[in-house]
């Protein structure tokens, strides 16, 4: 059971996200890509990573790619376009997609920790998850964090209005 | 047999909630023609039924039975799920709000919130920002100018304000010790959070005003700049699903501003009562959205974009930074 779902969400993360890339309407790209990140976060569900989960849907789905709407929205301002394939061949992969994610989620989640039902295979706490970050794996957290600050600081440069 | 019954009363539950859920909203929307009315010195509606009370079923009759158009420019299959996108992400919130306290039928205990996720803080917060694509998207989809205007304009509010939500849910998490709703609301038993932190709940009611994208932050929609922004290309049932999906919002969100920082169903009296402080504390919540909708103006974009990022964001952390200063002092952890 817990292999087939993995192996479902799995295809769905590798084919939405070659969907994503090979779409030449920018907003039909991030919607694949939204898709994408669903089916990443329910694999991290499954495998026992509530707090994951929920940041991949909270940061990826929610905060980024709304950041990237916003721009290829800004950017697509005033092209018209007019349909030109049939309806499901520009959405039928889409649909697919979604049926298969809806289709493990709802197995994944009506199932609680305590019914049998439930295919979660380990489950670690957001407790224990920030505990080994922060002081397992303390050092790649600065690493990283340093590494935001450094583009923060160049993209604070590079914006700059009088810059030579 | 038997492990099916948590399955049984997860189904059951999510039937009650979303039947209840809707026929308060559609009772929203008469709360506030009526509320909105008496407040500019009229009588709002009054003719379909006692005291207008059947007003919410002839409008969904309406709804229902008017034409569902198409727009030629419009991204059909975006078109068509947006505005499920919107009404759905917001219902599903509803599955971790302990509106009561557990009550026990034939020996099983059964706990309030549909799912007691032990990420129930982290999953609302998911929710309400997938509920922007709905906008953003509807607006794109529509093909129309004014729509594009509404949805880009929603996408921005959302990113800025939901940074400022989810700081100000940091001080409640980390008097309480878990992201689990439950836990939150068990942890008020004594005192509610208003108390320990009442800059967090001022700063949260404020975000959630501008995540409900209603007066005044209702710059998606500006009546008077964008016709109706991001849905001005929506008709029949699809206009209603945006309709429902905003008073439901605001439901979802009274019952969470009560669940983070009103402590929950807690209230003096026996444990069944709880149902009843829960829903008067949410509907104190309620009333005061429709009371701002009343008294405030429209903010500017850029009003909008600096009260965000330059007020309330650096609030929120340095109101974060305060509480737990004073909870290291006078030791809140775990009150």
């Amino acid at each position: 059971m817990n292999a087939i779902i993995f192996y479902l969400l799995s295809a769905a993360a590798v084919f939405s996200t070659l969907m994503a890339i090979s779409r030449r309407e920018l907003i039909h790209a991030v919607v694949y890509l939204v898709l994408s990140f669903f089916s990443l976060g329910l694999i991290f569900f499954m495998m026992g990573a509530p707090l994951i989960a929920a940041l991949e849907v909270l940061i990826y789905a929610g905060a980024i790619m709304v950041l990237f709407l916003f721009i290829v929205m800004m950017l697509e301002m005033g092209a018209a376009k007019i349909p030109l394939t049939p309806f499901w061949k520009v959405w039928g992969p889409a649909v697919v997609i979604a049926a298969v994610i809806l289709f493990s989620m709802s197995l994944l989640f009506l199932g609680t920790p305590q019914t049998p039902l439930s295919p979660m295979t380990a489950f670690i706490s957001p407790r224990q998850f920030g505990q080994a970050l922060y002081t397992k794996y303390y050092l790649a957290v600065e690493a990283a964090s340093l590494l935001l600050l450094f583009a923060l600081v160049g993209a604070l440069y590079l914006g700059k209005r009088d810059n030579p | 047999m038997n492990s099916y019954i948590p399955w049984l009363i997860i189904i059951i539950k999510a039937f009650l909630i979303l039947f209840v859920t809707l026929t308060l909203a559609a009772y929203m929307v008469l709360a506030e023609r009526k509320l909105l009315a008496r407040m500019q010195d009229r009588y709002g509606p009054n003719r379909v039924g006692p005291f207008g009370l059947l007003q919410p079923l002839a409008d969904v009759i309406k709804l229902i039975t008017k034409e569902d158009i198409l727009p030629a420019q419009a991204d059909r299959f975006i078109y068509l799920i947006a505005p499920g996108v919107v009404a759905g992400t917001v219902l599903l919130t509803f599955a971790v709000v302990p509106f009561g306290a557990p009550v026990k039928i034939g020996g099983v205990t059964v706990q309030m919130p549909v799912i007691d996720l032990n990420v129930g803080a982290l999953y609302f917060l998911a929710m309400s920002s997938l509920g922007v694509y709905g906008v953003a998207l509807a607006g794109w989809s529509s093909g129309s100018k004014y729509s594009l205007f509404g949805g880009i304009r929603g996408s921005a509010q959302m990113i800025s304000y939901e940074l400022s939500m989810g700081l100000a849910l940091v001080p409640v998490v980390m008097l309480t010790g878990s992201f689990s709703l439950n836990d939150i609301v068990a942890a008020q038993s004594n005192v509610p959070f208003v108390v320990y932190s009442p800059l967090a709940f001022v700063i949260f009611l404020v975000s959630v005003a501008a995540e409900s994208r209603r007066i005044p932050f209702d710059l998606a929609e500006a009546e008077n700049e964008l016709v109706a922004g991001y849905h001005t290309e929506y008709s029949g049932m699809r206009f209603g699903l945006f309709y429902i999906g905003e008073y439901v919002n605001i439901i979802v969100l009274s019952a969470l501003a009560v669940t983070f920082y009103l402590g929950g169903w807690h209230g003096p009296g026996p444990s069944w009562l709880s149902l009843f402080w829960f829903f008067l504390k949410a509907a104190a919540i309620a009333f005061f959205f429709i009371w701002m909708r009343a008294t405030l103006p429209r903010l500017r974009y850029d009003q909008l974009m600096h009260l965000g990022w330059k007020f309330l964001v650096p609030l929120s952390l340095a109101n974060v930074l305060l509480t737990g200063f004073l909870a290291l002092i006078f030791h809140w952890r775990n009150v």
